[in-house]
């Protein structure tokens, strides 16, 4: 259980002088903020600026505070951020469980016990030696999300994490990834297009133009 | 420290070759006070002037420093047009990078036994179709205007070029373009060569003005197969800096700038046809749905890659054949027996230069990578765009090898240094690094920074998802570029032989040497080395990821 | 990385305040080349350098021997350093001279004669005298074979060491060509009849100067002038019949002349190849030793022309610069002894002729060397006493500069 909360004041951020958006917001421990927009509303640019890997090009302002404080200056590893794609992007060279304990800190105890139970707990035990190309598109998002659990995050952002999914599997994933969030007291902060994410988010939804 | 690895890369190659050229410019022009010469004179090139068939051995290398990259790109831009995504492509992708590690010198030795009056050639045809009993009085290799040299260059660059281009073609997404002109009405052909080659050229011509650097400058190739009465200007400067006569050097210097400026000109030669062909292609696109040439441009296009193949095969075969031949008397298709006498005559020769040969290749290249992951590594790091003094890299091609390295050896007799490993190995070093960066640099900056973000939002630092992701997701195109790295070290000739004084020898510079005095039996037998290790490089670089990755179906596709 | 020479001021004050106390150990030792036996002690450890061509397959696999042995025996490492034209060598030491190497010298020891020993010794780049210092010297018999001192004219003044004896000899290929021409104006008339059949390797290399010199000297009747040092007036003169006479044979030999093979090797590789059926050589034992390894069909026969052939003597020489001197002398002096010319001479092995007396050793020293061949391949010994001297070394590049001039441009 995190507790901790996510809030950005000023945000602003524009490419050759023309402003993308610009967003005040306060997110709690188990929140979910929905952003919504068409494309190029800079609602990418918007995690990607949260996250830290911005690209130089654009120009931003304003401040990100996690639990008060303002992780701006940090390096992306140091924020405590975690980030889920549209791909899951399960690291192709490692095994399912060397995919997680490249998450967990390198002081975490029973590192193995952690990923078992982890595993365990979304429906995987006993994946732990898999190649994770062999992982369907579903336990390929459980483990994206397992291993970002793992990695001990005080914020999470969602880049349209369900795009890539058939319609079921959609739902299924959907309603894991939010439960094991707010389960865990995440501030969250999800992009999407998807209207039906926004409903099932129940959370506060901000509309880019 | 990242931050000067691109800063150091580049010093590292400009320094020593713009220094090495600036100083074998000054011998040009008398001043050379190791020969007590320090007044400026134009005696050198007065001298040169009057060298007889000096006109000739400029044209030769003009000659082939033109038609050399013209012939090559015509053939890969006709067969990319007429075979992309055929079957005969899925083949040939696959061969293009070993194909281009057989080393020049093995080559052209595999050639001249092949074509020769007396070649394997003549020997399968003969007497039976042509009645010769004794091989035909005809000059085919050392052909008196370089047409066997203009031959084997080709058959050696189409495989570097076709390379080239098959890396800067993802970038235009031919396929759709070509869906888009076909649906306008133009057959496939056609179409490649309308809306493809005019984008695709930009992207290779600077690996095109590097073919033409070398064909205009070679010295083992010409030596083996161009022609001798007179030879190439290059061979003529390397014969003039060896010459016991030492006011001879000023010749050489004068001599190795005129190189400079043949290859120069044939660049410029270059330039104005290339505005030539822009011209004619205009109007030709301009004249609109025509697909007059199709079947022709198709037949050329599907037939020359074959035949490159075949002749590249038949070469091989001459080799090995020679390599392991007893007495074989013209016309006789094969030998009368076989032996490996000759393998056992050199054994003994063959261990310190085998020895040589994989510790200036292994650690130059080694070098070299390290250079280069270090300096994309920075490039990545600080998110720049491509830094445009990279094209630096190029430089050790785009100037001939004798003109620089001339310099450097007039350089280290200044200083004072002897001829010895680390220097050689420094030499290879310039001409590796820029293969390394070609082969490598693609796929670094291709790979999805996505898996970096994903490391760094689980709180990896820059340094642990360098090594345990970017390192590993990359271990197969390290290990290529590693392996092309290898094969450009261990096809060197000039600067083992010019910065290592002929004191440090590898299986190229020994090869070489063999030329002026041994057995087609031997020489076979050294080119046989020579170009197998280049093939066991890329069979590591081949097999290895196939190894590491067995269990890892993700790793086989994320090229 | 590089060894820097002792000259930069900062290591030379360094050496002056570390090495004094033991200067004597670290400094090159005084050489004494009459005192051998501390020669030899000098010599343990150390790596010579030897400079030699590397054409030839049969002379590196016998320096690999002569390697080994001396490694074995005096603890000297020998590396064969393969060139593949002595000029090489000698601008490098000239070279090493101009940029001030006076001590650290990167050749020990080389193979040389002619105009490249002319060259050094008349620059005073060479060594010595040490040569006749050396115990194995008098197996040579000086006295009686005046060539033993005496390289292309030039006085060698102990400055070299014989190593080999050279003679130039014809060979052909009985299956075609049965009456082979007996003199150079026959070769002309012969090659007139049947073009194509004939070539010599393109001068510098030395086997094709050497054909030159051969032609020079019989079409001038061994002209006086031709043992002097060249001037122009006498060039002309004697070499206007010279040209006349290439001109006439070029465009009747193979490809009409508009090739030449560029060494020995290569011409045998014609001759095995059946493209020629005449060709020449400046080893005796050539044609039968090829004859031997299948390289050349045994139908080969080797001859020397009616009027005698050039023969030759070369030697090896010590730079003046040389690292280590000893090691050089000892290997010398080792390569000039019964049991390795009794092996170089050996057709199995180098198959080159001795510069050892052999009539003035006593029984079992001669026996150590092969019997005269009477292989069908061979000269006769009776032949090849037709020896003519060669011209002094001035006109070997003036000959092969001439020829480039007239050919090298057609």
């Amino acid at each position: 259980m995190s507790n901790s909360d996510l809030e950005l004041k000023d945000v602003s951020i524009s490419l050759g002088g023309k402003q993308l958006l610009e967003i005040n917001c306060s997110v709690g421990p188990g929140e979910i903020l929905t952003v919504m927009g068409p494309s190029g509303s800079g609602k990418s640019s918007l995690l990607v600026y949260i996250a830290g890997f911005l690209a130089p090009v654009f120009e931003s302002s304003g401040s990100v505070l996690v639990n008060g404080a303002d992780v701006c200056s940090l390096a992306a590893e140091r924020r405590h951020i975690g980030l889920l794609f549209q791909d899951p992007l399960l690291f192709p060279h490692l095994s399912v469980a060397g995919n997680l304990r490249f998450a967990l800190q390198s002081n975490a105890k029973q590192k193995n016990q952690a990923i078992s139970e982890g595993l365990n707990d979304i429906g995987l035990a006993g994946f732990d030696d898999r190649d994770p190309s062999t992982l369907s598109g579903g336990q390929a998002s459980r483990v994206a999300l397992l291993r970002l659990l793992l990695s001990a995050p005080n914020a999470v952002l969602l880049d349209e994490p369900f795009s890539k999914l058939d319609t079921q599997l959609r739902e299924e994933t959907r309603t894991l990834v939010f439960d094991k969030l707010r389960a865990s007291g995440l501030p969250t902060i999800l992009v999407t297009h998807d209207q039906a994410d926004a409903e099932q988010a129940g959370g506060e939804i901000r509309t880019l133009l | 420290m990242l931050r000067w690895a691109g800063h150091s890369l580049i010093f590292l190659l400009a320094a020593p070759i713009l220094l090495g050229t600036l100083i074998a410019s000054l011998p040009a022009f008398g001043y050379f006070p190791p020969l007590g010469s320090s007044d400026f004179s134009l005696e050198a090139w007065r001298e040169l002037f009057e060298v007889p068939g000096l006109t000739r051995s400029v044209l030769i290398s003009l000659i082939s420093g033109v038609l050399t990259p013209l012939i090559s790109l015509a053939l890969v831009f006709l067969y990319l047009a007429s075979a992309t995504g055929s079957k005969l492509d899925l083949w040939i992708r696959r061969l293009v990078s070993p194909l281009l590690s057989f080393p020049h010198a093995a080559a052209a030795f595999g050639l001249a036994f092949l074509i020769a009056p007396s070649g394997l050639l003549s020997r399968i045809i003969s007497p039976e179709l042509t009645g010769w009993e004794r091989p035909p009085d005809i000059l085919i290799v050392n052909d008196t205007w370089g047409l066997t040299l203009l031959f084997g260059l080709i058959v050696k660059e189409v495989p570097f070029l076709l390379l080239m281009s098959l890396a800067a073609l993802p970038q235009l997404q031919p396929r759709h373009r070509i869906e888009v002109a076909r649906t306008l009405g133009y057959r496939p052909t056609i179409a490649w060569l309308k809306v493809i080659a005019p984008s695709l050229y930009p992207l290779v011509r600077l690996p095109v003005i590097v073919v033409i650097v070398f064909a205009s400058a070679t010295v083992d190739v010409a030596l083996i197969l161009g022609p001798t009465l007179p030879p190439t200007l290059s061979v003529r400067v390397l014969s003039w800096f060896n010459d016991p006569d030492l006011n001879l050097r000023f010749l050489a210097a004068a001599g190795s700038l005129l190189q400079l400026g043949v290859s120069l000109i044939a660049v410029a030669i270059w330039l104005a046809l290339e505005k030539f062909v822009g011209l004619l292609w205009r109007f030709w696109l301009a004249a609109g749905n025509l697909n007059t040439g199709e079947g022709l441009a198709f037949a050329i296009g599907r037939s020359a890659m074959p035949l490159v193949l075949v002749v590249i095969a038949g070469s091989i075969l001459a080799l090995l054949a020679n390599a392991f031949a007893g007495p074989w008397r013209y016309p006789s298709a094969l030998p009368s027996s076989w032996t490996i006498q000759h393998w056992a005559n050199s054994l003994s020769d063959l261990s310190t230069p085998l020895f040589n040969t994989v510790l200036i290749s292994v650690s130059s290249t080694l070098l070299a990578l390290l250079l280069v992951v270090a300096t994309l590594e920075s490039e990545r790091q600080s998110s720049k765009s491509k830094s445009t003094a990279l094209w630096l890299l190029y430089l050790p091609l785009l100037i001939p090898q004798i003109v620089f390295l001339f310099g450097i050896i007039v350089l280290t007799e200044f200083v004072g240094w002897q001829a010895n490993l680390s220097l050689v190995i420094f030499g290879h070093l310039l001409f590796v690094l820029p293969y390394v960066f070609l082969s490598l640099s693609e796929a670094y900056r291709q790979l999805d920074p996505r898996w970096t973000q994903v490391a760094s939002t689980l709180g990896a630092s820059q340094l642990k998802s360098f090594w345990r992701i970017r390192i590993p997701l990359l271990l197969a195109p390290c290990l290529t570029a590693v392996a092309i790295g290898m094969a450009i070290s261990i096809s060197l000739f000039l600067p083992t032989q010019l910065l290592g004084a002929g004191r440090i020898t590898t299986i190229t510079s020994e090869a070489v040497a063999l030329t002026s005095g041994a057995s087609r039996n031997l020489i076979s037998v050294w080119a046989v080395v020579q170009l197998s290790l280049p093939i066991l490089g890329f069979m590591m670089a081949l097999l290895i990821p196939k190894f590491v990755w067995r269990n890892r179906s993700g790793m086989i596709d994320t090229r | 990385m590089a060894h820097l020479r002792p000259s930069t001021p900062l290591i030379r004050i360094f050496l002056l305040f570390v090495l004094l106390p033991h200067s004597s150990l670290t400094t090159a030792q005084a050489i004494d080349v009459a005192d051998w036996s501390a020669l030899e002690q000098q010599a343990r450890g150390q790596t010579v350098y030897f400079n030699a061509w590397g054409g030839e397959p049969r002379i590196n696999s016998y320096l690999n021997w002569v390697a080994q042995t001396l490694e074995q025996r005096f603890n000297i490492t020998l590396q064969h350093v393969k060139v593949a034209d002595t000029g090489e060598t000698v601008s490098k030491i000239v070279a090493e001279r101009t940029a001030g190497n006076d001590t650290n010298g990167s050749i020990d020891l080389l193979w040389i004669n002619g105009e490249n020993f002319a060259a050094l010794k008349q620059n005073k780049l060479l060594f010595g005298p040490w040569a006749e210092e050396q115990p194995n010297f008098s197996l040579v018999n000086a006295n009686r074979f005046p060539e033993m001192r005496e390289d292309f004219t030039v006085p060698t003044d102990g400055l070299e060491s014989p190593w080999t004896r050279s003679q130039l000899v014809f060979y052909h290929d009985s299956q075609w060509l049965a009456e082979p021409p007996q003199t150079i104006a026959a070769i002309l008339d012969w090659s007139t009849f049947n073009p194509g059949e004939f070539t010599y390797p393109r001068p510098p290399a030395f086997l094709g100067s050497t054909f030159l010199k051969q032609a020079v000297l019989e079409i001038s009747n061994n002209d006086p002038a031709l043992f002097a040092p060249v001037t122009d007036d006498q060039f002309q003169r004697v070499t206007t019949e010279l040209w006349d006479y290439l001109d006439a044979l070029h465009p009747t030999l193979l490809r009409a002349g508009r090739y030449f093979p560029n060494s020995a090797a290569e011409l045998r590789r014609l001759m095995g190849d059946g493209e020629i059926s005449l060709a020449l050589a400046f080893n005796p034992n050539e044609a039968l030793l090829s004859v031997r390894t299948g390289e050349l069909p045994d139908s080969v026969r080797t001859y020397v022309l009616q009027g005698g052939t050039i023969g030759n003597v070369s030697f090896l020489a010590i730079p003046y610069n040389a690292q280590h001197k000893a090691a050089a002398m000892i290997t010398a002096n080792f390569l000039l002894s019964i049991e390795a010319q009794a092996r170089a001479s050996n057709p199995n092995h180098m198959g080159s002729t001795t510069v050892i007396s052999i009539e003035d050793l006593d029984v079992s020293a001669r026996q150590q060397f092969e019997p005269v061949s009477t292989d069908l391949a061979a000269a006769s010994p009776d032949e090849l006493s037709r020896k003519l001297q060669e011209p002094h070394p001035s006109w070997t590049p003036a000959l092969e500069r001439a020829w480039i001039q007239r050919y090298s441009a057609r």
